[in-house]
């Protein structure tokens, strides 16, 4: 994992976004430039595999280009973005489950799914990012999604609900469940419901 | 309350702009166990939003593979938006030669109903 900055240049943002929006195709270029990591880093952990992580990267700016004259500008450019690439993660995500069948052999027997960490090394500090990412790619893709949304990226429920196609109660029940299994999974070291179905 | 019956509201209750009941609030400043797997929750929390800082670098050429894959779908977008403009055009030209061809073909049928009517009288 690496650092990134993201932070500045917003104003230099908001220029090329109006530019972009006048169908300058040099500005919507540089705005790829400057957040495709932002946007990759959101599509691999919504997805947690690297080839769709690209698909949806790519999906997500082809459907910004194509409708960044309707954005309004209420919301920053990189919250539209997020917006974007969540949805299409989930459409991505949809169809991947539709194509690809999981061999019996990959089924993982709830009891054998353990995390190689100690509770205590976990979460007490940044150096727990890497075990809590390691965790994260272990909920299902539904429970995995909303958590990432919701408390890495801080979106609103609404939107969360709005962008997966699923109703905003249904959203924070999914949050809840996701949150207690990413404890167990750090804290107890087993992931206890791992062939259950999400909400 | 039972902490097991806590355990399963603490999810929602770290959340630090959800008020939580009176009840639960009472048995989590009494217990030990459940400030404990609050702890951890919130610690939980904490990490997941410093995730939010820490970014993956991409395998080189997906942002040339995107720039190339807006590039196409933006000649696309012309090569449509042309071909609608020539649609257009053949349209009204066509439609244009048809109002021309009605206005004739009318025009000869009142030349001819004039003549027949000539040669009458």
């Amino acid at each position: 994992m690496a650092e990134h900055d993201t932070t500045g240049g917003r104003d230099d943002l908001a220029e090329l976004v109006d530019a972009a929006q006048d169908g300058d195709r040099a500005a919507f270029d540089e705005l790829v430039r400057r957040t495709y990591v932002d946007t990759y880093t959101l599509a691999f952990r919504l997805t947690s595999h690297e080839e769709d992580a690209r698909d949806v990267v790519q999906e997500a700016y082809l459907r910004a280009w194509k409708a960044i004259g309707r954005f309004r500008g209420d919301a920053q450019f990189t919250t539209w973005l997020y917006r974007i690439t969540a949805n299409a993660a989930y459409t991505h995500v949809q169809k991947r489950r539709r194509q690809r069948t999981v061999p019996l052999d990959d089924v993982h027997d709830p009891a054998e799914t353990r995390l190689d960490t100690s509770p205590e090394i976990v979460a007490d500090s940044t150096a727990g990012l890497e075990e809590l990412a390691v965790a994260l790619d272990r909920l299902p893709d539904t429970l995995r999604q909303i958590i990432v949304l919701k408390d890495v990226y801080g979106l609103p429920h609404e939107t969360i609900a709005h962008e997966t196609g699923i109703s905003v109660a249904a959203a924070k029940v999914r949050l809840h469940r996701a949150r207690k299994r990413l404890r167990d999974l750090l804290y107890d070291g087993i992931d206890p419901g791992r062939s259950e179905h999400a909400v | 309350m039972r902490c097991e019956e806590i355990a399963l509201l603490l999810p929602e209750a770290v959340d630090a702009n959800r008020p939580v009941a009176l009840p639960v609030q009472r048995h989590i400043e009494s217990c030990l166990r459940c400030q404990a797997e609050l702890a951890r929750y919130r610690r939980m929390l904490r990490s997941l939003q410093l995730l939010r800082t820490q970014f993956l670098e991409p395998a080189p050429g997906l942002l040339a593979s995107t720039l190339a894959a807006i590039e196409e779908a933006s000649e696309r977008r012309a090569i449509q938006s042309v071909l609608t403009g020539r649609r257009l055009a053949y349209a009204g030209a066509i439609g244009g030669a048809l109002a021309a061809a009605g206005a004739t073909a009318a025009a000869v049928l009142v030349h001819r109903a004039r003549r027949r009517a000539a040669i009458a009288h």
